[in-house]
């Protein structure tokens, strides 16, 4: 099939002489949640940038629904929304008056049918006719994405939507995203809280210093990479791990109490041997649990593979 | 060709015209009444006619430009380097929409609106003197092709500009003093004789002299060198607002 964006061999680099992106390649398919996931001035804003329109491409280049978005801008753009990062909104417009001009200015004719509903579904409406300047800066937000959404896009890139969020709009917002995917909308969105990537996405693209490092199903990815920890809690103190214990990668608490053990997923029989060993040494335990690596981890130790 | 795009622009930057009434009209049509009631009335009663046109009468179409000349300029420089200050110029870049596009929504809404302001005042000034126009559609082509022009530079001067005060220079200590040393309010024939070859130029003694001719059918220089001279000046805004969007300068990174 053929992916909604392909990026191919796409570099940038900024009058300033800085490096933004250095070859990247990047497929989104039709209808996934796709989450750009990198710290801060890793390209995600320039990646997303360059595929909307704002940021000119170096080499390399980028297709949207099969239009090439420099050579064929009006198609590839038609069919793309852009929430920015900033807050950046016309203060003194309503509402109404905010959406009604993204929508013409896309190239749409008016539908005042859509745009109510765009509105109600995102609680706006009854704000409509309300100065920008007069709401707070989550219904702003909102105002942002019903602006995206004006043109009835296929492709929706939301660029760091929950950064300076409240818990309830990026509950509602996740929610919001959901319902899109539901109605056949691609959406990409980039963030650095790995938590809305884990919550969200179907596929997770890792970058760093302007390249792509990893993509990979989000749950393949945990699996892959995610490590498991078993901690055991001891009935009695132990002063050293005994002798037959020494072929676990095992960790001792201080007080001796604690015994954690790391272990690989993959790994199927990781931890029958291990209880085995314990039963037979007689050392009783009172409490056992496992906890996943999280995204983070993940991450951190991705980075830190590549530095080294 | 994205109209529904061109109007969106266009009707967004009238829209802030009416938003801002007070300030985007009443201000210029405030002012020109009171260089009638100066220069035209105070003053003009103790002046000859100049070449058969009593003095109120001949500065008429002077103001008119001069009030023309600036709105352009400052309405279109403030009406795009306001997107680019508040970051909204996202959205304009991301459409699916053509730099001539753009251009045309922006410069259109700009030279209506100074188009608009210069029949206003045009109507204001029949308040305090006489006047009559010989050629009203030779009028109406001057005001719109200066209206035309001056917004280009204003869009030009708007890209440019990377803060408010650059805004204010290039109207304040360029456009301003070219309008009232281009023959405004006096003929250029009235100037000692060096100076009559230095206002030549002077891009706004053709404005002006054109756009007299077109009320009084007299002219410091022929009609058809007005007319080209804001042609020349007209390709060489549009050639910079090309090379502009072509090269991305200011505009994209």
């Amino acid at each position: 099939m053929q992916p909604v964006i392909a990026v191919e061999g796409l570099t940038k680099v900024y009058a300033s002489g800085f490096e933004a992106l250095r070859g990247v390649d990047l497929s989104i398919h039709k209808g996934e949640i796709f989450a750009l996931l990198g710290p801060n001035g890793a390209g995600k804003t320039t990646l997303i940038s360059i595929i909307c329109g704002i940021v000119n491409p170096g080499d390399g280049r980028v297709l949207a629904n099969g239009w090439d978005v420099v050579k064929d801008y009006r198609r590839a753009r038609a069919s793309i929304g852009l929430v920015p990062q900033e807050l950046s909104v016309n203060m003194f417009e309503t509402v109404w008056a905010a959406v009604k001009f993204s929508r013409g200015l896309f190239g749409k004719p008016a539908n005042d049918a859509y745009l109510e509903k765009l509105l109600r579904d995102l609680s706006l409406y009854d704000k409509k006719d309300t100065k920008i300047m007069a709401l707070s800066g989550g219904m702003k937000r909102r105002v942002l994405i019903a602006k995206a959404l004006a043109h009835e896009p296929e492709i929706l890139f939301l660029d760091e939507p929950t950064a300076g969020v409240d818990v309830e709009l990026r509950r509602d917002m996740w929610t919001m995203i959901r319902a899109l995917r539901e109605q056949g909308v691609t959406i990409i969105l980039t963030t650095h809280y790995i938590e809305e990537a884990e919550e969200m996405a179907d596929r997770i693209g890792v970058i760093h210093q302007g390249e792509i490092i990893l993509v990979d199903g989000k749950q393949n990815l945990m699996n892959q990479l995610g490590r498991k920890q078993l901690s055991v809690q001891l009935t009695a103190p132990l002063d050293a791990l005994p002798e037959r214990l020494t072929r676990y990668q095992l960790s001792l608490s201080d007080d001796g109490y604690q015994l954690v053990y790391h272990y690989d997923t993959q790994n199927q029989a990781a931890i029958a041997p291990l209880l085995r060993d314990l039963e037979a040494l007689s050392l009783d335990y009172s409490d056992l649990h496992t906890n996943q690596s999280s995204l983070e981890d993940i991450f951190v130790s991705l980075v830190e593979e590549r530095r080294a | 060709m994205n109209y529904y795009g061109v109007k969106a622009i266009y009707l967004f930057e009238l829209a802030r015209t009416w938003r801002t009434l007070l300030q985007s009209i009443a201000s210029p049509v405030l002012t020109t009444a009171l260089y009638f009631v100066v220069f035209g009335s105070a003053i003009g009663g103790h002046m000859g006619d100049i070449e058969g046109v009593s003095y109120g009468a001949f500065i008429v179409p002077g103001l008119i430009m001069l009030m023309v000349l600036t709105e352009s300029t400052s309405n279109a420089s403030f009406g795009i380097y306001m997107p680019k200050f508040s970051g909204t110029i996202y959205e304009i870049l991301s459409a699916p929409i053509s730099a001539f596009e753009i251009v045309l929504g922006y410069v259109g809404a700009a030279a209506t609106k100074s188009l608009i302001i210069g029949l206003i005042i045009l109507v204001t000034a029949r308040l305090f003197v006489d006047f009559s126009i010989a050629h009203p559609l030779w009028m109406l082509g001057f005001l719109f092709l200066t209206a035309l022009a001056f917004s280009l530079l204003g869009f030009i001067i708007g890209i440019c500009a990377d803060g408010f005060e650059r805004l204010q220079i290039v109207p304040a200590m360029v456009v301003m003093p070219l309008a009232f040393l281009g023959g405004t309010f006096y003929s250029i024939t009235m100037l000692p004789p060096l100076w009559q070859k230095l206002v030549l130029f002077n891009p706004v003694v053709y404005l002006v002299s054109g756009f007299r001719w077109s009320f009084y059918g007299t002219a410091d220089v022929p009609v058809t060198i007005s007319l080209a001279m804001i042609s020349v000046f007209l390709v060489i805004c549009l050639a910079i607002v090309c090379w502009i969007f072509k090269t991305g300068y200011r505009v994209r990174s």
